[in-house]
């Protein structure tokens, strides 16, 4: 059976989306590219979702220089094991990495694949997720980048050999240097992309302080906080915390926002949410639209009243 | 400092976008043209740079004969001149060739900056700044939402996922900016009259030495099969908030089982 590449970044959701995806199309392997150690550190979680074999492409390159030595070192990997297909995350890396390697392989590239059929042919929404395309690579083979929660990780527990593979990084991939790198702290709250419940806020929360509304409503909800282009741009929360179409995309379970109009840039980052909640003081509002409960209402009296009831059903 | 900025026409993000029936490419006869909103970014930063280091501004776009109208309004915000590659075997181009287009077209300009956006409203793919890095061999700087330009040093804060990087090199280089890095100016009346005296050149593929068979929808890398209309979301409940509002609300989490 064919060879499948998965660029796994680290025991991540993403990662066990991508090998549960990659098992419809060939033998799974998995890819780390970093620095030394980094694939035996995460080598029995990418067993424990199908992975036969990993590569560990580990150079300390690879950490100090931006992207264009991870780019490199996934080329020549390609090319030495000719892979039936490639899937790299579809985070901001994952996508620079794929368009670097399409090049230098003259190979197509397809980004944020929600789906993946064993003959190559790739699903993606376009258009703020307006339109749902089936697309092909037609030069090379499939190289494509996956969106997270496209897929339900199911584990496959294999037994996994880790091959060393020799890293050669061009100078020219030396040119952007990495002189720092920072975590935001995230806190106790779950991973936005990955929360089951998302609570955002939008405009109508009015400032940084008033937040406070929101992060108590989904911390009640065990949920993720998130917000709108208008709410990050105004200071009134970090832009790494922003979804839609320039932010994050999230599709959780249930989706509460609150004083946000559901502009489709906004839309294009939440609207696959299973079940929508919105919170509004116009009832004209267009997130109504989409939403599976509305409530025309003024959010600070709307949240607290909701969290009061919430806590007294828990007793 | 010499600064190219790279600009791109696409359908109006705020309004419906089609596909076109025939061959799946965007449909742009049908919609309303933009700049694609985050190279209005681009070039707000390529105009502070360059009025911090008194450089010079190039707009450079590919696209279709109409492409003109986004290559004046960004020359009506400040920038000094553009290059338009226009030909009409680059419809339907993929990524991959688009970026040897503007590879060729940059080829053919002075530079010590190339500015973009770090997606287009379009496409979305956010790979255009490393592919243009990897086949020029100039350092590419992505995702900036802070960017400074010391002497020959370029240093940029790279927004992540969970962060932020801190990323530098030496020009020449390219650099692609979010959305946050910067609010872009309008064109003043001023800017607007200027615009239209600017020189824009025009480059066909054979300026740029590249084989018209090379580029288009048949040389395309991938393509698209089928495209289909997200069945849309119907609206749901919605009840007015008159006193009680906010326990009906807990109520309906209660009774879908998220409380
Ligand atoms: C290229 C591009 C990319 C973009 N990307 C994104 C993106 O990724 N994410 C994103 O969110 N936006 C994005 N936008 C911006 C988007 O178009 C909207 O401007 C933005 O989503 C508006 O945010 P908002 O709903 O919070 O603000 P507004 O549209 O101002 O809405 C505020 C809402 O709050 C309501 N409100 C006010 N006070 C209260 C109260 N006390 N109680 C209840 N309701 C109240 C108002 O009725 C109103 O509906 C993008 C735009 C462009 C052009």
């Amino acid at each position: 059976m064919a060879e499948v590449f998965v660029v796994a970044t680290g025991a991540n959701k993403l990662t066990y989306e991508m090998l549960t995806l990659a098992r419809g199309l060939g033998e799974v392997s998995a890819v780390v590219l970093g620095a030394p150690g980094t694939a035996a550190s995460i080598a029995d979680n990418l067993a424990e979702y199908g992975a036969a074999k990993i590569y560990a492409a580990e150079d300390e390159a690879l950490d100090k220089y931006l992207v264009a030595p991870k780019a490199d070192a996934l080329a020549a990997l390609v090319t030495a094991k000719s892979p039936a297909a490639v899937l790299v995350p579809s985070t901001q890396e994952g996508k620079e990495i794929a368009g670097r390697v399409a090049v230098a392989l003259d190979n197509g590239v397809l980004t944020d694949v929600t789906g993946l059929e064993a003959d190559g042919t790739a699903t993606q929404e376009i258009f703020a997720g307006a339109t749902v395309v089936k697309s092909k690579v037609a030069k090379g083979i499939p190289l494509v980048t996956v969106k997270p929660n496209s897929v339900t990780p199911e584990p496959a527990p294999a037994t996994a050999t880790i091959e060393a593979v020799e890293v050669s990084v061009a100078d020219s991939s030396k040119l952007v240097t990495v002189e720092e790198t920072v975590v935001e702290p995230k806190g106790d709250r779950p991973d936005l992309t990955e929360a089951n419940i998302v609570v955002s806020g939008g405009r109508g929360v009015g400032s940084a302080e008033q937040f406070s509304v929101i992060e108590e409503f989904a911390d009640l909800l065990g949920a993720a906080v998130g917000a709108s282009r208008a709410a990050t741009d105004s200071g009134f929360y970090p832009h790494k915390f922003q979804v839609g179409q320039t932010g994050t995309t999230v599709s959780p379970q249930l989706y509460v926002a609150a004083g946000i109009s559901g502009a489709i840039q906004h839309r294009a980052g939440m609207q696959t949410s299973k079940t929508i909640v919105a919170v509004n003081k116009d009832e004209g509002a267009p997130i109504f639209e989409i939403a599976d409960y509305g409530v025309v209402g003024d959010l600070f009296t709307v949240l607290p009243q909701a969290g009061e009831e919430i806590r007294k059903r828990r007793g | 400092m010499k600064i190219v900025v790279l600009v791109k026409q696409v359908p109006d993000s705020s309004l419906e976008r089609h596909l076109s029936s025939d061959d799946f490419t965007v449909d742009r006869a049908s919609a309303s043209n933009v700049i694609s909103e985050i190279d209005e970014n681009a070039i707000e930063a390529a105009l502070v740079l360059a009025e911090e280091t008194g450089g010079e501004v190039t707009v450079l776009t590919v696209g279709p004969d109409h492409a003109t109208e986004s290559v004046r309004k960004a020359l009506s915000m400040g920038p000094d001149k553009a290059v338009h590659v226009v030909d009409d075997a680059i419809h339907g181009s993929c990524a991959v060739t688009t970026s040897k287009i503007l590879a060729g077209a940059l080829g053919k300009q002075e530079y010590d900056i190339v500015l973009c956006g770090a997606e287009s409203t379009d496409g979305g793919t956010q790979v255009m700044a490393q592919m243009l890095s990897q086949r020029l061999g100039i350092a590419a700087l992505t995702g900036a939402r802070k960017l400074t330009v010391d002497g020959g040093k370029i240093t940029v804060e790279r927004q992540t996922e969970d962060g932020y990087q801190v990323v530098s090199a030496a020009a020449p280089a390219i650099v692609s900016v979010w959305d946050s890095m910067n609010t872009p100016r309008y064109p003043s009346l001023k800017g607007i009259m200027a615009a239209k005296r600017k020189p824009v050149e025009t480059l066909s593929l054979s300026d740029l030495d590249i084989d018209p068979a090379t580029v288009g929808a048949g040389a395309a890398t991938s393509t698209v099969v089928s495209a289909e209309p997200r069945p849309p979301r119907g609206a749901g409940q919605k009840i007015t908030d008159e006193g009680s509002g906010g326990s009906s609300l807990a109520e309906f989490l209660a009774s879908e089982k998220f409380v």
